[in-house]
C-alpha cells in the first residue's frame, strides 16, 4: 500500500508541500503526483539508495561525544521541499539588500562609527560586542566588504512568509551539503528532474572562487587562493575539503602556511610559495597567535600583520562577525534603513532585548512562551526553549539574563513551517525546518537558488542543528 | 602542491599497494593448499614472518594456524600490516587529499572500504577466501584504473607513482620471499622437484605475471629463472629493475631532485651484483632482507626532499 497523503495533516502549522489534505501547493503538485504513484515498496527503495549513496559518496559530518569524535553519515529525507520561483524572488532580493547594508554596517563600525554617533544603536552594545576586534579599526578591505560568504537562516512562519532568523557571518557552514543533497535526490528521484523547472544549485563553487579570486591583493591572472581549515577534527572538514576540491584550490592547516616579511606563503615540494587569499574556516581568535589566542596551534603566526598590509585577503574579513551578535540583529531593520533608505524585504522576527527594562521585565514574566538566545552562541547551544522548559530551566534562564542583560534577547516561540518527511517504516509525519540561503558578496552579490533546508526530526521539535540531531532535504525553487 | 598533501598522496599509494598485495600474497598460499601434494606441511606462518610481525602476531594469538595467520593479514584492526587498517588509512589520506585526486577517488575508496568491512568473515573462512580475495584486488584496480584514466600528470601524480612502486617493489620481495619460504619447507622426496615447481608457478601467479614470464623467457617455470625475472626484467611492471626505474623517472621531474636521482641511480647500478642465482635458500632470502633495507632507505631519501619536516 502506498504512503497515505489523505491522512497528512500538519495541523496549525503552515506546510511547504501541502495545502490541505490531499492537495498539494502549486510547486508542489507534480512532486507529489509521482510520490503518489509511488507504492511503500517503492518509497523504501529510494530511502535505501538515498543511504547507499550517502555512504558511498562519504557524505558525513562529525559528531562531538564523549567518546571522542564520531564521523557520522549525513542525515536526509528524500522528500525535497520546493519552494515558488516567483517568491524565492523576494527573498533572494531581500538577502541581498540585508547583506549590503550590513556590509555597510560593518565597515562604518571599524571606521567613523557614524550609526553610534547618529543614536541609531546605543554605543554600550558595540563597546560590549564580543566579536568587535579593535585590531581592525582604519582597515580598508577590497570593495568595503569585510562579510564575504554569508549564511542567513531564514524560516517560515503559519502567515506563509519569510522571516529572517539570524544572520551567519563568521565560518558559516553547510554549503556543500546543500549541494550534496541535489546530488543525491537526482541518483534517488530522477524522474522528477525531467518533469520539473527546478533551479540549478551547482554553480556555487564557481561563484565562491570568483567571489575569492576578485578580493586577491595581486593583480594576477592566476591569484594562489588556499581554503584555511583546523583540520580534519572539525565537524565542518567535510565541507572544507568539498569545497577546496570543487574550487581547484588548495586545502591548508595553519602549519602549512608562514608569514616572511608581512606575506603569507605555503610550504610546497618546491619550497616557499605567496598565498593571495585565504578562505578561512577558523574563528577570529585562532587566527593568529601573535594577536589573538596565544595557545592557538590551529592559525599563523603574523597572519593579521600581513592582512592588514594588505598582502593577503582574508574571507571572511576577521572582526566581521560582531554582525553576527543578536543584539545587532534586532536592529537590523534600522541599519538597512540608515544606510540603504530601503525598508526591509524580509522581516526580522519580533525581538526582545533584555538589557531594556521594559522589555526585560516582559521576558522574565513570560519565559514560559519565549525562545531565549545568548547573543553570540552558534549552533543551537546554550538556549532556553520556553514551551519545552522545566521551571528549573526557567529560574536558571532568570538568573543568567539578570546577571547579564546585554547577552541575551528573546523571541515568541516561532510556528516554524512544516514539511512531510518519512519517519519510522514509511510512515508521512509532518516536521519543522528551516532554511539558510548563502549569499557570497564583493563587488557583486550572489544567491543561493535555495539553500540548505534543515529538518527537526524529532516530532514537534523545533531543533534543526545537525550536531543535535536534525536531518536535511533537497530544496528546490520551482517555476510554477 | 603542499608538501603535506604530496605525503599524504604517497602514503595514499602505498597503502593501496599494500592491500591489493596483501591479498596477492594470501592467495599464493592459498593457492598452494589446493596444488601441493599433502605431504609437504607448509607453514601459514611465514606470512608473518616475512611481514616482520611476528611480535605483533604474539602479542594476539597463541596457535600459528592458517586461521589465525589470515585473521591477522586481513582483519585485525589494531595493527598496521591488515588490509582492514590500510583501507583505514587509505580513506583517511584520500578524505585529507580529496582536492588534488580525482573526485570519483573518494567514492570507489569508501566503496573498498565498505566491501571489505561487510565481507570480511567470507575472506576469514576458506570457503569464501578466494572470491573475497579477488573483490579486494579488483576493488584495488579499479581505483588504480581511475587514477590511470583521468588524473592529470602533474607533481599529485608522480607522487603516488612514488608511492606505488616503492611498495610494490618492497611488496614483490615479501612475495618472492614467501616462495622462498615454501620451497624450504619442501622435503627432499620423489614430489619434491614438482612441488618447487608448483611453488615457483604459483608466485608468478600471484603477480599476475605467468603470462609475460613465459613470453619473455619461453622457458619451464624454474627457481632461478622466476627470481631472476621477478628482480631485473625491466618491461614487467612488478619487478624489482621496473619500479627502481619509474621511482627514478618520477623523482626526476618533480622540483629539487638532483640530489635525491643521484642517489637513486647509483642505487639501481648496484642494486643486483649481491644476488647468488644458484644459491635460492637461505642467500636469497638474506639478500631479499638487504634489498628491503635498501627499499627503506629511499623512503627516507623521498621524505628528507618533499615531505614537511617532523616536529
Amino acid at each position: 500500500m502506498a504512503i497515505n497523503w489523505k491522512d497528512y495533516s500538519s495541523g496549525e502549522f503552515y506546510d511547504e508541500v501541502m495545502s490541505s489534505a490531499g492537495n498539494a501547493r502549486r510547486p508542489a503538485q507534480k512532486l507529489v503526483a509521482q510520490l503518489k504513484s509511488f507504492s511503500e515498496e517503492d518509497i523504501a527503495d529510494r530511502k535505501q539508495a538515498a543511504d547507499s549513496t550517502i555512504k558511498e559518496m562519504g557524505v558525513s559530518f562529525t559528531v562531538y561525544t564523549e567518546e571522542g569524535n564520531i564521523d557520522r553519515a549525513w542525515p536526509f529525507d528524500i522528500i525535497p521541499r520546493p519552494i515558488a520561483a516567483k517568491q524565492w524572488d523576494i527573498a533572494e532580493a531581500g538577502l541581498k539588500q540585508r547583506l549590503t547594508a550590513l556590509n555597510l554596517f560593518i565597515n562604518d563600525l571599524y571606521h567613523e562609527q557614524k550609526i553610534i554617533k547618529d543614536g541609531i544603536i546605543p554605543e554600550f552594545v558595540l563597546k560590549q560586542s564580543k566579536n568587535y576586534r579593535k585590531e581592525c579599526e582604519g582597515f580598508k578591505p577590497a570593495f568595503g566588504v569585510w562579510a564575504h560568504i554569508c549564511g542567513t537562516d531564514l524560516v517560515r512562519a503559519d502567515d506563509g512568509e519569510f522571516y529572517v532568523l539570524e544572520d551567519n557571518l563568521r565560518v558559516p557552514s553547510g554549503v556543500s551539503y546543500m549541494l550534496e543533497n541535489r546530488a543525491i535526490t537526482k541518483r534517488v528521484l530522477p524522474e522528477l528532474f525531467e518533469k520539473v523547472d527546478i533551479a540549478r544549485v551547482d554553480e556555487y563553487p564557481a561563484r565562491l572562487f570568483d567571489t575569492l579570486a576578485s578580493l586577491s591583493p595581486r593583480k594576477l591572472k592566476k591569484p594562489v587562493i588556499v581554503v584555511l581549515t583546523p583540520g580534519i577534527f572539525n565537524s565542518a572538514y567535510f565541507e572544507h575539503a568539498f569545497l577546496a576540491q570543487q574550487m581547484g584550490v588548495e586545502l591548508v592547516e595553519g602549519s602549512d602556511l608562514v608569514v616572511q616579511d608581512d606575506s603569507v606563503f605555503m610550504k610546497t615540494i618546491s619550497g616557499l610559495e605567496q598565498v593571495d587569499v585565504i578562505y578561512r574556516r577558523i574563528d577570529d581568535l585562532f587566527l593568529d597567535p601573535e594577536v589573538f589566542n596565544k595557545e592557538s596551534v590551529l592559525g599563523v603566526p603574523g597572519l593579521m600583520r600581513a592582512w592588514r598590509k594588505g598582502n593577503v585577503a582574508l574571507a571572511n574579513a576577521p572582526g566581521a562577525g560582531v554582525a553576527d551578535d543578536k543584539v545587532i540583529y534586532a536592529f537590523v531593520p534600522q541599519v538597512i534603513k540608515y544606510y540603504l533608505d530601503e525598508d526591509p524585504l524580509i522581516p526580522n522576527v519580533e525581538t526582545f532585548l533584555c538589557y531594556d527594562d521594559k522589555q526585560r521585565e516582559y521576558v522574565l514574566a513570560n519565559l514560559d512562551k519565549l525562545v531565549v538566545k545568548p547573543a553570540n552562541e552558534s549552533g543551537g547551544y546554550g538556549m532556553l526553549v520556553g514551551p519545552h522548559s522545566t521551571k528549573k530551566d526557567r529560574e536558571t534562564f532568570a538568573e543568567l539574563i539578570k546577571a547579564n542583560p546585554r547577552n541575551y534577547i528573546a523571541q515568541p516561540t516561532l510556528k516554524l513551517s512544516t514539511a512531510p518527511t518519512i519517519v519510522g517504516k514509511n510512515e508521512l509525519e509532518p516536521r519543522h525546518l528551516d532554511l539558510r540561503p548563502f549569499i557570497l558578496q564583493a563587488k557583486d552579490t550572489y544567491v543561493t537558488k535555495g539553500g540548505l533546508t534543515r529538518v527537526a526530526m524529532r516530532k514537534g521539535s523545533l531543533v534543526v542543528n545537525s550536531s543535535q540531531g536534525g536531518g536535511s532535504k533537497d530544496t528546490w525553487i520551482v517555476e510554477s | 602542491m603542499l608538501s603535506k598533501v604530496a605525503e599524504r598522496v604517497y602514503w595514499t599509494a602505498r597503502y593501496l599497494e599494500r592491500v591489493e598485495n596483501t591479498a596477492r600474497l594470501i592467495r599464493v598460499y592459498d593457492n598452494l593448499m589446493f596444488d601441493l601434494p599433502r605431504s609437504v606441511n607448509f607453514g601459514w606462518y611465514n606470512l608473518i614472518t616475512i611481514n616482520s610481525a611476528q611480535k605483533e602476531f604474539a602479542d594476539r594469538f597463541k596457535v600459528q594456524d592458517e586461521r589465525n595467520v589470515v585473521k591477522f593479514l586481513l582483519a585485525d584492526d589494531t595493527t598496521s600490516s591488515s588490509i582492514l587498517s590500510s583501507l583505514r588509512a587509505i580513506r583517511e589520506n584520500v578524505r585529507t587529499t580529496r582536492d588534488v585526486v580525482p573526485e570519483d577517488t573518494w567514492e570507489l575508496t569508501n566503496e573498498l572500504n565498505l566491501y571489505v568491512t561487510e565481507n570480511i568473515q567470507l575472506g576469514v573462512n576458506r570457503k569464501g577466501r578466494h572470491e573475497f580475495l579477488d573483490g579486494v584486488i579488483k576493488g584495488c584496480q579499479q581505483i588504480l584504473g581511475l587514477l590511470y584514466g583521468t588524473m592529470p600528470h602533474d607533481p599529485a601524480w608522480d607522487f603516488l607513482r612514488l608511492g606505488r612502486n616503492l611498495e610494490r617493489a618492497d611488496m614483490t620481495t615479501r612475495i618472492l620471499d614467501a616462495g622462498v619460504a615454501a620451497v624450504l619447507q619442501v622435503v627432499e622426496e620423489d614430489a619434491a622437484v614438482n612441488s618447487r615447481q608448483i611453488i615457483w608457478g604459483a608466485v608468478l601467479r600471484s603477480l599476475g605475471a605467468t603470462q609475460s614470464y613465459r613470453q619473455t623467457t619461453r622457458s619451464a617455470v624454474t627457481g632461478d629463472g622466476v627470481v631472476y625475472y621477478l628482480l631485473e626484467d625491466l618491461s614487467f611492471p612488478r619487478t624489482i629493475a621496473h619500479c627502481l626505474d619509474a621511482i627514478i623517472d618520477s623523482a626526476e621531474r618533480l622540483p629539487r631532485s638532483k640530489e635525491i636521482v643521484a642517489i637513486l641511480k647509483e642505487n639501481q647500478s648496484t642494486i643486483f651484483d649481491d644476488v647468488d642465482y644458484e644459491e635460492l635458500g637461505e642467500p636469497l632470502r638474506d639478500y631479499l632482507n638487504d634489498l628491503q633495507t635498501e627499499l627503506a632507505s629511499i623512503h627516507t631519501h623521498i621524505a628528507a626532499t618533499w615531505f614537511p619536516e617532523l616536529h
